[in-house]
């Protein structure tokens, strides 16, 4: 048996089954990690002294509750390892966002969500790449490296979650957390075959999350199957006091979601999603998973988001003037990078932040900084923020419509490290389906419906009310049960 | 040319909450450097605030107390500046929807004529770390502990005229934040300071002329010392056909002079805009109504009850009730000793000045109020004299003792047995025959020489309502 290829619920049948042991399973992922991180070059920092630990205090507590009959009271990810994105502060570990700015930043408090995992037993394996500060969706900004697509070595795999997407793609994790701005969960799933779930804002506490869009950011689970997303979800939702914009409403278990049928469940077809950009095999696997709902039984209607084509600029401006401000924190003073070049306080800042931010993150604090200057408020971040409103009703109106919407996660599939990188705009565009979904706080779920013609997978995007994460879990759970690949 | 002066002022209150704005850490004054800090309230990367809802209680009580309206929907935003002493790069404050707005009081001012300052608006915000010299490496060294205590800043319409109208502002302004107990307001460690803004306009002239903002004053001398300087200084340049520049300027107390900080040129775009990280404050009517049914008795209200049921005189009814301290002293020495009026009269008079004198707040005078009321009482039972008493006052200060005490140690007891004085005046009058026809003679100042004469032999400690009546009987 290879457990690197077992999702985390199949591990966890293993543990109880005494198929094999805590320290077997640790074990075997930094072995694969060993062997193939080399290539794919997920991770950023590597926790294997602790994990390896962890192992063994939590092998004679599964132990423990196997002889006494207790197991099935463990909490579901007790000893399941987990691999974090680097922008989720880890106590005592590195928490890097792949920046040269914080190349050296141990964190010196554990986020919201690592709390959680920590309590329900997960062992975090290390800390994975992603795009400098999250933005990107390609990983290919990272200051320290790019991770690759394990479908593809040559090719991207998405961001700006991509080493939790190819960590867990590649078997060197069995599930990973992500966080999503604008798509930075599901567009890195979609590219790696695996599923991504972005959660409605505020279903889960951003504390100690490093800040790109704060209105925008969201944490979510990562998984290679729908029941994983379920059970990592619960793990980390519920009210956090350290968060004012954490929601106080009831926990809910989302693995009763689990339903495998869909009749009756209303599938909204948004046209504007299906439109020029789109690639040809991307919009035939979307059509037979259309047509695969509807022979489950489900009903499919044709809806319309009017206001899909302002959201991208909508996104840009939103997104970069609150980046500029929470980046502003960055300034080589109390922590991080401070360069070596400064005669004067103006030195300290200029030089330190020219030199510790990459390319990407210059140049969305400077959009940032222009959209909010003096003169230019009105015209650009005000009239961000009606939009915002009016995109927020658009789906409103859809939702009395139809319970789920259907739309492809991202244009395309993987593409060539290098092929968009010259070309910030044709990037921006790959962000077209997920960052709306952002704008308007839903929460939306990307899970793998084929692959394209060289073998890369395509992924579909499923949409639903805010904090209705179990009409999105039953939907992609009935479809992964029931597809033919 | 006759130039108007005016001044508008904004005052920054550090709030006298527990705990700072958004995180749970303490608001203690000093403490080791950065000690009094938490992620959030050094800026960690991936920290979030959380806003205290007592500053918000305390903001609304301010507003009340000043008759402000309050805002019910009101939100907080972020203004952005590089400074190390501002570990976010930006301040949380508020912008656009303050939580108090349009309210105001009136002043007193010392010809006993009364004034209407108005307040443009309350909001409330972070205040910042502090920013240490350090001698020994020649650096800078940042302390985080003040960062996050929260702060109201209360913005004056531009309605004053003078040095003293300021001043007379902050000290009202002072008194009310201190009756209401949102601010311990201790100017000296920087819990309540002034920026004051201040223009000329030739008198007559409508548009206003351009302003200067004087940073950061933090006792009442600086304030009418540096309005009095920036009067002169702006009188000279227009006198001399100069211009005056919109700049930000700070204050030398020892050196008595203002200097430039920043020019508007260097003026940061704070890039104003809605905080994500924290909800918009909403209050409902009845939060409202029950801080407002909840407020402690204002100065205003204070001091008419003293005009009317204590007969005090309106100027010294309205200058103790200007601090609460000093209002609290009057209102519990005049209890323990039931002479509201005669401890009146001390305060205009010897207490005042001892403060003045020593620099000090009312709320630290050298003696409690009991003490003090101890002294009235031995004046107002005849066992000391007023003048034994001023004498009593000086050292029950200086030597930190209860006054009977005093009295008795030092034998200050006044003498009211008639035949010891009579004793005294028969020898003084027999002594002084020339007094006697001159008193005869209609020149009344001779009778106040004997009894002089007479006090000084009792070493003053004679009754003089006695020595009076009993010279008298010798003189008819």
């Amino acid at each position: 048996m290879n457990i690197t290829k077992l999702t985390a619920h199949e591990i966890r049948d293993g543990y109880k089954n005494k198929a094999f042991t805590v320290k077997d399973v640790v074990e075997a992922f930094y072995k694969n990690i060993d062997e193939k991180d080399g290539d794919i070059k997920a991770y950023i920092t590597l926790c294997k002294d602790n994990a390896l630990k962890e192992a063994d205090e939590k092998q004679s507590i599964i132990d423990g509750a196997i002889s006494n009959g207790t197991f099935d009271e463990l909490p579901l990810l007790y000893a399941i390892p987990i691999a974090i994105k680097d922008n989720m502060n880890t106590l005592g570990v590195k928490t890097t966002c792949a920046s040269k700015m914080l190349e050296n930043f141990v964190s010196p408090y554990d986020a919201t969500v690592i709390k959680k995992i920590k309590e329900e037993g997960a062992i975090i394996l290390g800390k994975v790449n992603m795009d400098e500060f999250a933005m990107g969706g390609s990983c290919e900004n990272s200051a320290f490296f790019a991770t690759k697509n394990p479908y593809d070595l040559t090719r991207v795999p998405g961001g700006s979650s991509g080493g939790s997407s190819a960590a867990v793609a590649g078997d060197l994790a069995p599930i990973a957390l992500g966080s999503d701005t604008g798509g930075s969960i599901r567009e890195p799933a979609s590219l790696c075959g695996i599923v991504g779930l972005k959660p409605t804002y505020g279903l889960v506490s951003r504390y100690g999350l490093v800040a790109f869009a704060s209105s925008l950011d969201q944490i979510g689970p990562m998984s290679k199957d729908v029941k994983d997303a379920a059970i990592l979800l619960n793990a980390i939702v519920g009210h956090d006091e350290m968060d004012s914009t954490s929601a106080n409403i009831e926990k809910k278990d989302y693995t009763k979601a689990l339903i495998n049928d869909v009749k009756g469940i209303r599938i909204g077809i948004p046209k504007e999603f299906y439109g020029e950009g789109l690639q040809e095999e991307v919009r035939v696997a979307l059509e037979k998973a259309k047509d695969k709902y509807k022979e489950l039984g489900a009903e499919i209607v044709e809806v319309s988001l009017p206001f899909t084509k302002y959201a991208l600029p909508t996104y840009y401006v939103l997104a970069c003037a609150e980046a500029s401000s929470n980046l502003g924190r960055f300034d080589g003073i109390r922590y991080g990078y401070r360069t070596q070049n400064y005669e004067s306080l103006k030195d300290i800042y200029k030089n330190s932040r020219s030199e510790g931010f990459g390319k990407e993150v210059k140049r969305r604090i400077l959009l940032g900084t222009y959209v909010l200057s003096a003169g230019y408020y009105d015209a650009y971040y005000k009239k961000a923020q009606k939009v915002r409103t009016a995109i927020k009703e658009g789906f409103d109106k859809v939702f009395t419509e139809c319970d789920v919407i259907l739309t492809p996660t991202c244009p395309t599939t993987a593409w060539k490290i290098g092929a968009k990188t010259e070309n910030p705009l044709e990037m921006y565009l790959m962000d077209l389906y997920t960052v709306p979904v952002n704008i308007a706080g839903i929460p939306g779920i990307s899970i793998p419906c084929g692959k394209d013609n060289d073998g890369m997978p395509i992924g579909m995007q499923l949409l639903a009310k805010h904090f209705n994460e179990e009409v999105l879990l039953r939907t992609a759970y009935t479809y992964e049960m029931n597809k033919e690949v | 040319m006759e130039y108007e002066v005016i001044i508008g002022l904004e005052v920054h209150a550090e709030l006298s909450t527990k705990t700072k704005i958004y995180c749970g850490c303490t608001t203690e004054f000093g403490g080791d450097p950065n000690t009094h800090c938490c992620p959030v309230c050094t800026g960690m990367p991936g920290a979030l605030p959380v806003l205290n809802e007592k500053v918000v209680e305390y903001a609304v009580k301010a507003g009340l107390a000043t008759d402000c309206k309050i805002t019910k929907n009101s939100k907080q935003d972020r203004k952005n500046y590089f400074y190390p002493d501002t570990p976010r790069a930006y301040q949380i404050s508020q912008f656009d929807l303050p939580l108090c707005v349009g309210g105001g009081f009136d002043i007193t001012l010392k010809d006993g004529s009364t004034k209407h300052i108005g307040i443009t608006r309350i909001h409330i915000e972070d205040d910042a770390g502090k920013l240490n010299h350090d001698s020994y490496t020649g650096g800078t060294l940042v302390d985080l502990n003040r960062a996050g205590v929260p702060l109201i800043e209360i913005v004056s319409e531009p309605d004053m005229r003078s040095a003293e109208e300021a001043v007379a502002y902050v000290e009202k302004l002072k008194g009310i934040l201190e009756y209401i107990g949102v601010s311990d307001c201790k100017m000296q460690e920087g819990s309540l300071r002034a920026d004051v803004n201040l223009s000329l306009r030739p008198v007559g002239q409508e548009k206003f002329g351009t302003r200067t903002e004087t940073k950061n004053l933090n006792s009442f001398r600086a304030i009418e010392h540096s309005i009095n300087y920036e009067i002169q200084r702006q009188k000279e340049v227009l006198e001399a056909g100069g211009e005056i520049f919109q700049e930000t300027r700070r204050w030398d107390e020892l050196e008595g002079k203002g200097f430039v900080m920043r020019s508007k040129e260097d003026a940061d775009d704070y890039r104003y805009f809605p905080e994500p990280d924290l909800m918009p404050i909403k209050l409902t009517d009845e939060y409202i109504a029950n801080i407002k049914e909840n407020l402690p008795e204002l100065p205003e209200v204070r001091k008419q009850r003293y005009i009317q049921e204590l007969n005090l005189p309106e100027y010294d009814a309205g200058i103790i009730t200007t601090s609460k301290a000093l209002s609290d002293f009057f209102e519990d020495a005049s209890k323990e000793c039931g002479n509201p009026k005669a401890v009146s009269n001390w305060i205009m008079t010897d207490i005042i000045r001892i403060a003045r004198e020593n620099d000090i707040d009312y709320k630290d005078l050298p003696f409690t109020a009991k003490r003090f009321a101890s002294l009235i009482k031995l004046i107002d039972s005849g066992t000391i004299s007023n003048s034994i008493g001023k004498k009593v006052f000086e050292e029950m200060i200086s030597e930190n003792k209860e006054p009977d005490e005093i009295v008795k140690e030092k034998g200050l007891m006044q003498i009211s047995d008639e035949s010891a004085i009579k004793e005294v005046v028969d020898r003084i009058v027999a002594a002084n025959p020339q007094s006697i026809a001159d008193y005869k003679a209609g020149k009344d100042r001779a009778l106040g020489f004997l009894v002089g004469q007479c006090m000084k032999e009792l070493k003053g400690k004679g009754n003089p309502q006695i020595i009076n009546k009993l010279v008298l009987e010798h003189l008819q």
